[in-house]
Formats: structure tokens, C-alpha cells, sequence
């Protein structure tokens, strides 16, 4: 996996975030849901957005272990590299 | 079977957001002032911008019909003195919001995802968005309000029956207090096409209800928001009580799919059961806030309606339509017009019918032509108005409101 892709699945998750109303200096890798305030319905539409960019489905026993804002990232990356 | 005495229901606070503007003193003064909010045969909220009162997430969160609702939640709050704290246990305030439709732009923008790139495509917001209970749902999550919590949707009738309904949920002891109201937000091309394609509409884009010219309604968005409280626990808690919800009708013309009953029979009942309730007459009111929607059909008979209930004091007591300014805005009608009657009653003065100039034969009423008029009452101590809201499908509702 080139650094250009990680970069860009960064991008995805983070500016996904921005958009429903996460604060841009909150948006850290160690970041939790719960810190940040992003509920199962955000997650639902990051899993939309992150598909049709990166053609990588994220779904319900996924999301699962996904409870930090890198815990995604590293999920979408591994997943993308398979 | 005589009624038994019930709680006295009184309004603590109010809240708009209309075509004139964000606010109820600004619908009040402008509407008085015979400002009127038209542009290109519509009547927009055109000022109104979600992120000025609502975070990004809560905005996102929200369809246009459910942001009215939030932000006149907001100032209704205030205005009853509950910014900082509900004064009652949670579990005993509720929630009855109406609406026409609900979040129809949401349901139009998705329709539109689905048919150009797929399911997948169509957001996970979609529904909650929506639904039409969406409103009350977002007041109770903002509000914590944790009583009885739901919409109501009965068209055009649907803000007047929301009031109705927590008023009796309040006489019931279902709740001590009750944020009600209505919203609406249906300006988009399918709501539009659908209107006009049944010439509901104006086709000259004019409101000008009981005129002999009308030729439809123009449609409006908006909400509006009433803190209803039950007057003993208001008053206890030293709250300033903007008025009394005295009365509340409700009836069907059990006629057609759409078009009123031109005898006026299920409105003039409407009025009647309200004026009962509120175990006044004819001869004790003061103002009628019409329904008035500038079509041919509903004009007529409201006039018709008018005559029947309030008998010899119809040609006396002033009567004028909110859609003149603001044109129609369907589910929040009843609740935009109730707080502006509540304002009209508080200054004694009847707002105008605007653009009325040239009468229809038999419809002989005091519209209050173009210019608004001193409210003269009946008693010192008090003003009282019926406000009037009818529904496509034959939905009669009357509200018998009163200020000191």
C-alpha cells in the first residue's frame, strides 16, 4: 500500500468527519466516536462515502472494532491492500 | 352531557420563523405594518440561514421543515423563561408538532440520488430526515422533552390541531406542559408541480383571500411555536402568561377529497364547539384569524361558515387572513396564526387583509381591508379571537384564544 493511498483514505475519513460536524482540531487518530460525536448514523454515510471513493465496504460486524477515528482508517487501508 | 370543569391551558411562550422574517414580534409588526413577503409567487423564508442558529451537525441533522421548528422552539423557550432550565419534571412535558408533509426536500434530493446513481447512493438520513414526525422528535432530543412526544398531520389543519391536542393532553393530565406547534418547508418542484397541477395555486402568484380576484394560494414556509402550560402550574411558577388557549373545535366535512363544504357546515360546527368549549358566544369575540387561503372555494365558504356560527355579529366582528402577508403555510398555518392572534389580541389591534380591494357578492364580512384597525372588545378585561385552519380532507379546526 503506497503512502499517496493511506494519505488518501486519511483524507476520505477526516474531511467525511468534517462534514458531519466534527471539529477539525478534534480529528485525531486516537479519537473516539463518543469524543467527537459521531453516532452510528454518521458512520452509516463515512461507510457510504468511504465505498464509493475506495470501493472498500465497511458493515455491521465491522464496525464493530472500529471505535477510533484511526481504528478506520487502518480497517479501510489493510481492507484496500487485500 | 354538560362538559366537566377542566384545567385552564395558558401560552407562556412563543416563537416564528416566516416569510418576514426570524421572530413573533417580527411577524406581528410587519404583518400590522401590511409588509407582505412575495417574491416570484412563492413566499420563502428567504433570510433564513440554518447555520445562524444551528451547529453544522445539528443543521445536517435536520430537514428545512424540522430547522423552523428547531429554531421558533428556541425562541418560544426563551420567551416562557425555560432557556436555562425546564421547570418541570421532563417526563411531564410533551410535544405535538404538526405538519403538512414533513421533510419532503429530503424525501425529493434522495428520490433524485436513487434514480441517477442507485440505492447505495440514498442516505442513511434519509428517513429520519423525513418522516413526519421528525420535528417533534428533534424538539424533544433538543429540549430534553420526555413527556408525550408526536406529530400531527391533517394538512392544512394540522398546526391548529396540534394545539388542540396538547392543550387536551394538558386538561387530561397527560402533561403539565406542552411545546407545540407547527412547521413546513415545501417549497421544492414536486410539492409545486402537484399543487398546480390540481390549480390549487395562484396562477398570478397573488394572495389576496376573500377579494373577488383570488385565484388560489401562494405557499409559504415556516413554523411556529407555542409553550402551553397548565395555567395553575404557570402561574405558581410567577410565569407571565401571554394568553389562554380558551377553546378548541374540531370537526370533518365528510364531503370531498379536497374542496371544502361550500354550505360551511363542518367549519361553522369547528367554530361552534370551540366557542362552547370555551363557554363564550358569539357576542365575546372580538377578532377572527381566518383561514382565508385566497382560493375561490375555500374563501366562500369560510364566509358561508362565518355567518352560520357567529349568526348576527358575523358582519361585526373583524375578520382577516395571515395569508395575505405570508401566503399559506400549510401545516405550520394554524400555528403561525395562533401566534399572531395571540400578539393582535395582546395590542387590541386586527391585523389586515392585504391586497383586498374589491369585494364578491355575498361575501359582505369586515375583512379589514389593507389596513389594520383597532380591536374594539367586547369586555375591558379581555380580547378573544377564533382562530380558524381547514385541511385537505375536510379537516375543521377552530382555536378560541384569549389575552388579558
Amino acid at each position: 500500500m503506497s503512502t499517496t493511498t493511506t494519505n488518501e483514505i486519511e483524507n476520505t475519513v477526516i474531511e467525511s468527519l468534517k462534514t458531519f460536524g466534527a471539529k477539525a482540531e478534534d480529528i485525531t487518530r486516537d479519537a473516539t466516536w463518543e469524543a467527537i460525536d459521531v453516532d452510528s448514523l454518521d458512520l452509516a454515510e463515512l461507510a457510504q462515502v468511504v465505498e464509493d471513493e475506495h470501493g472498500v465496504k465497511m458493515e455491521g460486524d465491522d464496525m464493530k472494532h472500529i471505535k477510533t477515528v484511526g481504528d478506520a482508517i487502518d480497517f479501510i487501508t489493510e481492507k484496500k491492500a487485500a | 352531557m354538560p362538559r366537566r370543569e377542566l384545567p385552564d391551558v395558558v401560552v407562556t411562550g412563543i416563537g416564528a420563523v416566516t416569510p418576514l422574517g426570524v421572530g413573533a414580534s417580527t411577524l406581528h409588526d410587519r404583518w400590522t405594518a401590511g409588509a407582505s413577503a412575495f417574491r416570484d409567487g412563492e413566499a420563502p423564508c428567504a433570510d433564513f440561514e440554518p447555520t445562524d442558529h444551528l451547529s453544522m451537525k445539528e443543521a445536517r441533522r435536520a430537514d428545512r421543515f424540522t430547522q423552523f421548528g428547531v429554531v421558533a422552539s428556541d425562541e418560544a423557550l426563551r420567551s416562557a423563561g425555560w432557556a436555562d432550565e425546564l421547570p418541570y419534571d421532563p417526563f411531564r412535558i410533551g410535544c405535538v408538532l404538526g405538519t403538512g408533509i414533513g421533510g419532503i426536500g429530503t424525501l425529493e434530493g434522495n428520490h433524485d440520488k436513487l434514480r441517477d446513481k442507485g440505492a447505495r447512493d440514498v442516505s442513511p438520513l434519509a428517513i429520519p430526515l423525513m418522516m413526519s414526525n421528525a420535528g417533534s422528535a428533534a424538539l424533544s432530543l433538543r429540549h430534553g422533552l420526555k413527556g408525550p412526544i408526536f406529530s400531527v398531520v391533517s394538512a392544512c389543519a394540522a398546526g391548529g390541531h396540534a394545539i388542540g391536542t396538547a392543550m387536551r393532553a394538558i386538561q387530561c393530565g397527560d402533561a403539565q406542559a406542552v411545546v407545540t406547534g407547527g412547521s413546513e418547508a415545501a417549497l421544492t418542484p414536486l410539492s409545486r408541480a402537484s399543487f398546480a397541477s390540481m390549480s390549487a395555486l395562484s396562477p398570478t402568484g397573488v394572495s389576496r383571500p376573500f377579494d373577488n380576484r383570488r385565484d388560489g394560494f401562494v405557499m409559504g414556509e415556516g413554523a411556529a411555536v407555542l409553550v402551553l402550560e397548565d395555567g395553575e402550574s404557570a402561574r405558581a411558577r410567577g410565569a407571565t402568561i401571554l394568553a389562554t388557549v380558551r377553546g378548541y373545535g374540531a370537526t370533518g366535512d365528510a364531503h370531498h377529497l379536497t374542496a371544502p363544504d361550500s354550505e360551511g357546515a363542518g367549519g361553522a360546527r369547528a367554530m361552534m364547539l370551540a366557542m362552547a368549549d370555551a363557554g363564550l358566544t358569539a357576542a365575546d369575540i372580538d377578532y377572527v384569524n381566518a383561514h382565508g387561503t385566497s382560493t375561490q372555494l375555500n374563501d366562500r365558504a369560510e364566509t358561508a361558515a362565518l355567518k352560520i356560527a357567529l349568526g348576527d355579529y358575523a358582519r361585526k366582528i373583524p375578520v382577516s387572513s395571515t395569508k395575505s402577508a405570508i401566503g399559506h403555510l400549510l401545516g405550520a398555518a394554524g400555528a403561525v396564526e395562533a401566534v399572531a392572534t395571540v400578539q393582535a389580541l395582546r395590542d387590541r389591534i386586527s391585523p389586515p387583509t392585504l391586497g383586498y380591494d374589491e369585494p364578491e357578492d355575498g361575501m359582505d364580512l369586515d375583512y379589514v381591508p389593507n389596513f389594520a384597525q383597532p380591536m374594539t372588545t367586547a369586555s375591558d378585561e379581555r380580547a378573544v379571537a377564533l382562530s380558524n385552519s381547514f385541511g385537505f380532507g375536510g379537516h375543521n379546526v377552530t382555536l378560541c384564544l384569549e389575552t388579558a
